[in-house]
């Protein structure tokens, strides 16, 4: 098991490299941020002696080594907006993001799941039907326009919840909701399909054959088993809302790391927009490892090789 | 017929109810049959409401009878079902259902174009990956990963920051974030068929390698990658909306129902059908890609029909 995810992690930390490496080769392929950086009325001497300073008329590949040595010392640079770490900033972000996304995923398991599987042992009725419904619509529901919505009949028409910002327990519900609607589709239609596929499997049949309870059935034998695929789209959700966050953080003004990249991106803001992606990266590839082993966990039959 | 299967199932949790539950097998089979032909309707259904739309699109300039760009300002902000503005107008006065049809031109266009790119480049990539194995499926597997491990708004955000706006930058920066997805498919479908019978038995009679891909493996995996390709329009239909939303898209005044959106949100409180149109024009096409995709995953996927 340790060799296992001491090589998961190389890779990981791989992966986490090229990701660095193909965004810090996009970012500058955007141009040169010394542009925005300086007055509009600077002389062309004061916009290069700028660019020297900041190390910006170096060829690529020197500026490129020396932001690979300096981040794998945990030195992104420092923000060519805010004039403080990169680092620092992201970590200031990091918790809200952290908080709403952990909030959304909670939302959405806790619905989802249940629903799911209410939808699976009810299969055909009108509970299934409704929430395959609701399934398919909170999947093509785009989250920036559901957020809208929220803030139009929450705080536009009713009053009873803040438009935006970060602070009071209020402030979560509207964005929490936006973002976790986006997953609980997903997690209802797929812990609907796989309880369906355990209910027909033979240890099912033997398990009601030699009279089990149904509840005993449903809760040892099918949801526990049900549970692998479950968790692993819980996993794959994490990229889909660290994404999903850059849009639903800049609706509603929510200070965290997706707005974060959005302003860094419009403001060329190089070490930032690298640091925040370097976190976003790794904790993609964190969890996708996490999720894996915990594959091991419910069902003993996997070995990790 | 669901009234039998219920009671069998879950109106009581006792033992007898597993009985049922065998008992029932043929009108379960049937309900199933019956579920199929009613998720065929669904499909069916969303693809024809795309086509329609589609039409709707292409004749925009006959059926807005607007110019989607014209303001106006003596008939801003008028509210819909007003005397010909069926929509209502927008903060300049244009009409809103002209913009919303010119709108549909952009994201279908980019959307269907988008999805053609990522699908076909894709396609081939995963192909060569499963196919030819050794530093290509090395290298081109960790690219994969590597796009997939950091959020697909993060990268088509810094694309789009390199491409600029534009119609062609829009639909590049959408099928260079997403052509991974179709490599990844189509590379696992390739290293199962690759020691299918049939194409072992082309192999042995001296069929040439690129003839064992495009005659017994392309067609095999073709039927999935379409299935993928009818789920990914709709979500990049959405991710366009998004990326005009945030600015970096089709940018004003071009009507797109992404930057309508974005623009309407400022007249939220006074015109909520700024905000409301566009997105369901989203939201609508989204869900018939959804559900077209759905049934035709079901239809060509071997692995989906149960």
């Amino acid at each position: 098991m340790l060799p296992y995810i001491a090589r998961r992690l190389a890779l990981s930390l791989l992966t986490v490299f090229l990701a660095l490496s193909l965004m810090f080769g996009v970012l500058h392929l955007s141009g040169d941020p010394v542009l925005l950086l300086v007055p509009t009325d600077s002389t062309p001497e004061y916009i290069e002696r700028v660019r020297v300073q900041w190390g910006f008329n170096d060829p690529l590949w020197v500026q490129y080594g020396r932001f690979i040595s300096r981040a794998a010392l945990g030195d992104f640079g420092v923000s060519l907006r805010y004039n403080i770490p990169a680092l620092q900033l992201v970590l200031e972000r990091l918790p809200a993001t952290g908080l709403l996304t952990l909030v959304s995923i909670v939302f959405a398991v806790v619905v989802g799941v249940p629903l799911g599987f209410l939808a699976a042992i009810r299969n055909g009725s009108l509970a299934d039907r409704l929430s395959n419904v609701g399934s398919v619509l909170g999947q093509s529901v785009p989250s920036f326009w559901l957020g809208l919505l929220l803030i139009l009949l929450f705080s536009v028409n009713l009053g009873l919840l803040p438009t935006g910002g970060m602070g009071t327990p209020e402030q979560l519900i509207l964005p929490g909701l936006t973002l976790g609607l986006y997953s609980l589709g997903r997690i209802v239609k797929l812990t609907r399909s796989s309880v369906l596929e355990v209910l027909r499997a033979e240890y099912v049949r033997t398990a009601r054959a030699k009279g089990l309870s149904e509840r005993v059935v449903l809760y040892r034998h099918v949801l526990k088993n049900a549970g692998i695929p479950i968790v692993t789209i819980i996993g794959l959700q994490m990229s889909g809302l660290l994404g999903g966050a850059i849009v639903v953080e800049t609706i509603f003004a929510w200070p965290g790391l997706g707005r974060l990249i959005v302003q860094s991106i419009q403001f060329r803001d190089f070490p930032t927009a690298l640091a925040a992606v370097f976190f976003t990266a790794a904790s993609v590839s964190l969890v996708n490892l996490i999720v894996d082993l915990l594959y091991g966990l419910l069902n003993p039959r996997i070995v990790y090789e | 017929m669901s009234e039998v299967l219920d009671s069998g199932l879950s109106g009581k949790r006792s033992g007898e109810t597993s009985a049922n539950w065998r008992v029932e097998l043929p009108q379960r089979r049937l309900l199933r049959r019956l579920r199929l032909r009613g998720d065929s309707a669904w499909g069916i259904a969303a693809g024809l409401f795309l086509a329609l739309e589609v039409v709707l699109a292409i004749a925009a300039p006959l059926l807005a009878g607007y110019d989607p760009l014209r303001a106006n300002v003596d008939q801003r902000l008028l509210a819909p079902g007003s005397p010909g503005h069926w929509l209502g107008t927008d903060q300049l006065g244009r009409d809103v259902l002209a913009r919303l049809l010119f709108g549909a031109r952009v994201s279908l266009l980019v959307g269907g174009v988008a999805v053609f790119f990522a699908g076909t480049v894709g396609v081939i990539i995963g192909l060569a990956m499963g196919y030819r194995g050794g530093w290509l499926d090395i290298v081109g597997s960790r690219i994969v990963d590597v796009q997939l491990s950091f959020p697909f708004m993060a990268l088509a955000l810094s694309i789009a920051a390199v491409l600029g706006a534009g119609l062609g930058a829009i639909i590049a920066t959408l099928a260079i974030s997403s052509w991974v997805l179709y490599a990844r498919l189509v590379r696992g479908e390739v290293l199962v068929m690759k020691r299918a019978e049939f194409v072992e038995a082309a192999r042995s009679i001296g069929s040439p390698g690129w003839r064992l891909v495009l005659r017994h493996v392309l067609p095999n995996v073709v039927g999935p990658a379409i299935a993928l390709a009818s789920l990914e329009a709709g979500r990049l239909i959405v991710a366009e909306s998004s990326l005009s939303f945030l600015g970096y898209g089709i940018q004003p005044p071009i009507p797109a129902w992404g930057n309508m959106l974005a623009e309407g949100k400022d007249y939220m409180a006074k015109a909520w059908w700024l905000t409301v149109y566009p997105g369901l024009a989203v939201s609508l096409t989204c869900l018939a890609t959804s559900l077209l995709g759905d049934w035709l995953t079901e239809l060509l996927d071997p692995r989906a029909r149960r």
